[in-house]
């Protein structure tokens, strides 16, 4: 079992239209997602991460590639035949049925005998709390309501793997708090593998155990939220989640070497010649003008946001990048516009990255 | 005038001619309905109220034969012509488009487009072949042409219905291990529904209202109610046609509501 | 474009044209089958009572226009068609360009009306629409017949002494079909006044147009499909009108329509009326082909 993944996408590519005017929505992906696990597909709109889904719940199947479910190819299997369950962006809940109807549809459908469904309707009521909107159609119910029906009706079935696409984007700000948490609860009780997908970064991070980030069909990169965050391998990874800033350097014997003579230790072996590094705003230090160490950047100006404020830099070969600072009380610490000042890095802050 | 604020979607005389449009629209309806309750023979003096001529119209053995066959017409056709829409719309709607779908749509709402005399005068003529070859001279005819032009009417509600719908939901119900005939009949035919009866409803006015193709269809005494009413005003007898105009009017009236209501939009 | 995919598509176009079938059967064997059919008859002979001989003939398309002579046999222009041709083509034009004129105001006040109470002036059009036309038609009768309520209550107002003779002339022809095909101008009107973007308006007066010239320069453009749509929908019906004209018009005043089921009655000429109904499928297709071209580029811009 320790082999077995719980889904498994193998070189799956999809391509919508046909000829010269096909799109490649899905370009060569590959990626296993573990048992159990809270996986999120994370990107910008039209990354290819919703097809993705759709594939492995089998709403269209690959141009080419395979599908695995548990170690078996389900690549050919329809949908009804999949034991894999989709928590939809519009929640799809049948209009025509109650809250409990809808959560027994699936059990009904597969011709359990009426005992079990009930009773599993009624477990997932109280799993969701909401036994006392049982009878109610799903039209009365609020967005909230209408997402734990969605949620339940998914779960009743008790499937391998449940998708999730974008379940939570129609919610306001402080409804999607609570229901994140609520998500990260029922993951955690049922233990089923979660496959959610989400163009927001926050989610994605307070979330997951592990992300995979997508853009232009590809995956670019897959690790915990804390390797994804702190050591981004692109420029892509790098700039979408969080911001981040990038300074061009050469790299030479195990050191970058930046503008003006300064050079940094990289934790990572890489070959010589140009490269880009990765900075957080938060990682970069005002220092004096002259630290030893520390690169030379003049203030353009600074933004204030209360709790923090960015200071707007620029160095001598006119890279610009951003610092962010604590506020003092009084201000008296910010740094004029204009004035030269010294940069250094916090340790193993600085990411070479691949391309 | 001079202190009203200024409307932008205010045209000058609009208003007043769109109301007196409604009254003209109205108007005739309104008079042929007071009419029919006149103790009189006028169409323009009362003389006095009275349930006279719905009586008489009732007691007509005539008016009763050609209701009783109006009706059997439209609910055979009507249900005909609504099976045979809902299967073309589930066929030709929410799909990628495919060969001969244009042929397909063309020929469905032919019957919208080619004037009831011409496809009148053509079924005249084929039915008269038929008619002599298979000394079949019954209701089949009829019911045949009226299913023909009831099709585009049934068709439209539940295609409408059809594009509508959240495809997602078919999907969500795979999902859900629902073979694809557990999805029809569990999701999609439900939901579609309301469609089929608003065409169902709409089939069988149309279908009750026919005049031209019935007139050239119907063998010897095949009289339907419209059919029978155009003998009566062409020979002036009009009193009876008066009230059963008004029990047609008050049945599609009905009718309309019913489909107003289905087909409403919940919000 | 995996094969799989190739099947689906191949599946899918197959259950498209298998569930189209009854309708397709029923539509041909009921209405686009017959047509053919008649397009055969309008080349054959006139039998003697009725129905037709089956010998090849183009006498049917050659007596649309003219008459053959009793006496010296010889082919004259037949008036008397060309009077029933132009009484229709006429009654048509004047009805879509009144039904216009009342309609459009109409519709335009049906789309400004507050949502509440829109559905029920639109229910209000729609009513008549779907009332029987003979029964409208009747209405109408009554309405301007010599004794009926228009005659009578001018008389009895003073205003004229004898009754004014409308009923079985062409003027109760046009106002019979302006009435019982109104709804059909109104309701696509409606339909293209409701999409319009108020702002459009407010945009046309903050640049100094006047209400004419609001309404010439950029509603009048702008609903253009819904005017066009209308007039189709009024036009056609109105040129192959029969009970309105048959209840109106009497036996004198008739239109094509008419004139095509005259001749499966007293004419006996089956092939003429075949040949009749054909021009005027023609005619009918070429207006349609007009709107398609009229309307095409508008779908490519919006």
């Amino acid at each position: 079992m320790t082999d077995t993944y719980a889904v498994e996408a193998r070189d799956a590519v999809k391509e919508f239209g046909q000829g010269a005017g096909a799109v490649r929505a899905l370009d060569t992906v590959s990626v296993a997602i573990r048992q159990g696990e809270f996986f999120t597909l994370l990107g910008p709109s039209g990354c290819g991460k919703t097809t993705l889904l759709r594939l492995i719940a089998g709403f269209d199947s690959p141009t080419s590639g395979t599908i695995l479910l548990d170690g078996q190819d389900i690549t050919d299997l329809p949908p009804n035949r999949r034991p894999v369950n989709t928590v939809f962006q519009s929640y799809a809940l049948f209009p025509h049925l109650s809250v409990a109807e809808n959560i027994g549809f699936g059990l009904e459908m597969l011709g359990r005998p009426k005992a079990e469904v009930e009773q599993r309707t009624a477990e997932m009521l109280a799993l969701v709390k909401l036994e006392a909107m049982a009878g109610r159609k799903t039209a009365q119910l609020s967005g909230g309501q209408q997402q734990r029906v969605a949620l339940a009706r998914a779960l009743a079935p008790k499937p391998k793997v449940l998708l999730l696409d974008e379940p939570l984007s129609a919610l306001d700000l402080k409804l999607r708090k609570e229901m994140q948490g609520e998500l990260k609860r029922l993951q955690l009780e049922t233990g089923i593998t979660f496959v959610f997908v989400t163009h927001d970064q926050e989610e994605a991070l307070t979330m997951s155990d592990r992300i995979g980030v997508m853009s232009g069909g590809r995956i670019l990169q897959i690790g915990s939220p804390r390797e994804i965050y702190a050591r981004p391998t692109n420029r892509f990874v790098a700039d979408f989640i969080g911001e981040t800033n990038f300074i061009p350097a050469r790299i030479r014997g195990g050191a970058a070497h930046l503008a003006g003579g300064v050079e940094l230790k990289i934790g990572q072996s890489r070959a010589d010649g140009a490269a880009t590094l990765a900075v957080r705003p938060e990682h970069l230090r005002l220092v004096p003008q002259g630290m030893a160490g520390a690169l030379s950047a003049t203030v353009s100006h600074s933004v204030y946001f209360g709790t923090d404020s960015h200071v707007h830099l620029k160095l001598l070969d006119g890279t610009e990048l951003v610092a962010r600072q604590q506020t003092d009380p009084d201000g008296a610490g910010e740094p004029k516009p204009g004035a030269v000042v010294g940069i250094s890095f916090a340790p193993g802050a600085v990411q070479v990255l691949e391309d | 005038m001079a202190n009203k604020a200024f409307s932008v979607s205010r045209l000058p005389g609009f208003s007043t001619m769109a109301l007196l449009v409604f009254a003209a629209l109205y108007l005739p309806i309104l008079m042929l309905v007071l009419y029919s309750f006149n103790s009189g023979k006028s169409v323009a003096v009362w003389e006095g109220f009275t349930l006279d001529w719905y009586a008489r119209a009732w007691a007509n053995q005539q008016v009763k034969e050609v209701t009783v066959r109006s009706l059997v017409i439209a609910s055979c056709a009507s249900v005909v012509a609504t099976v045979a829409a809902t299967m073309a719309a589930l066929g030709t709607t929410r799909r990628k488009a495919f060969k001969g779908q244009t042929f397909i749509y063309v020929m469905i709402n032919q019957p919208l487009m080619v004037p009831e005399i011409v496809t009148a005068v053509a079924l005249l003529i084929f039915f008269a072949s038929i008619k002599v070859a298979t000394g079949y001279q019954g209701l089949g005819y009829l019911i045949a042409a009226h299913s023909a032009f009831c099709i585009p009417f049934a068709y439209l509600p539940i295609r409408a219905r059809l594009e509508g719908m959240d495809l997602t939901l078919e999907t969500a119900a795979a999902d859900l291990y629902a073979s694809p005939w557990q999805t029809f009949r569990r999701v999609t035919l439900p939901l579609l529904a309301p469609g089929m009866i608003a065409g169902l409803m709409l089939a069988f006015v149309t279908s009750l209202d026919d005049v031209v193709i019935t007139v050239f269809v119907k063998s010897a005494g095949q009289d339907t109610l419209p059919t029978y009413m155009l003998g009566q005003i062409r020979r002036q007898v009009t009193s009876e046609v008066n009230a059963i105009s008004t029990v047609l009017l008050v049945l599609t009236v009905v009718l309309l509501t019913a489909f107003f209501f289905l087909t409403r939009k919940k919000d | 474009m995996s094969t799989s995919e190739n099947r689906q598509n191949t599946r899918a176009a197959r259950n498209a044209w298998l569930l189209s079938t009854p309708a397709l059967v029923i539509l041909t064997l009921a209405a686009t089958g017959p047509l053919m059919i008649m397009f055969v008859y309008s080349f054959l002979t006139p039998g003697k009572y009725g129905n037709v001989e089956w010998q090849f003939s183009t006498d049917a398309w050659r007596g649309i226009l003219f008459t053959r002579d009793i006496f010296d046999n010889t082919l004259k222009l037949a008036d008397a068609h060309l009077t029933i041709f132009w009484r229709s083509v006429k009654l048509s034009i004047l009805t879509t360009i009144f039904t216009f004129i009342v309609g459009f105001p109409t519709a335009w006040f049906i789309a400004m009306r507050p949502p509440a109470s829109r559905a029920l002036w639109l229910f209000l059009i729609t009513i008549p629409f779907w009332t029987n036309l003979l029964i409208r038609t009747f209405a109408i009768n009554q309405i301007i017949r010599n004794e009926g309520l228009l005659n009578t209550v001018l008389i009895k107002a003073g205003l004229i002494e004898t009754p004014i003779n409308i009923i079985y002339t062409d003027t109760a022809v046009f106002i019979g079909m302006t009435y019982v095909y109104l709804p059909l101008m109104v309701l696509p009107l409606f339909a293209a006044i409701d999409r319009f973007d108020l702002r459009l308006l407010e945009a046309g007066y903050d640049l100094y147009a006047s209400r004419w010239q609001v309404l010439r320069r950029i509603i009048l453009p702008i609903v253009r499909p819904g005017i066009v749509a209308g007039s189709i929908l009024v036009f056609i019906p109105s040129l192959g009108a029969y009970v309105t004209p048959r209840i109106l018009g009497g036996g004198r005043q008739m239109m094509i329509g008419n004139f095509i089921d005259l001749q499966f009655g007293q004419g006996r000429n089956w092939p003429l009326g075949a040949s009749l109904s054909v021009l005027l499928l023609v005619i009918v297709a070429l207006t349609l082909l007009v709107y398609v071209r009229v309307t095409a580029p508008e779908k490519t811009d919006g």
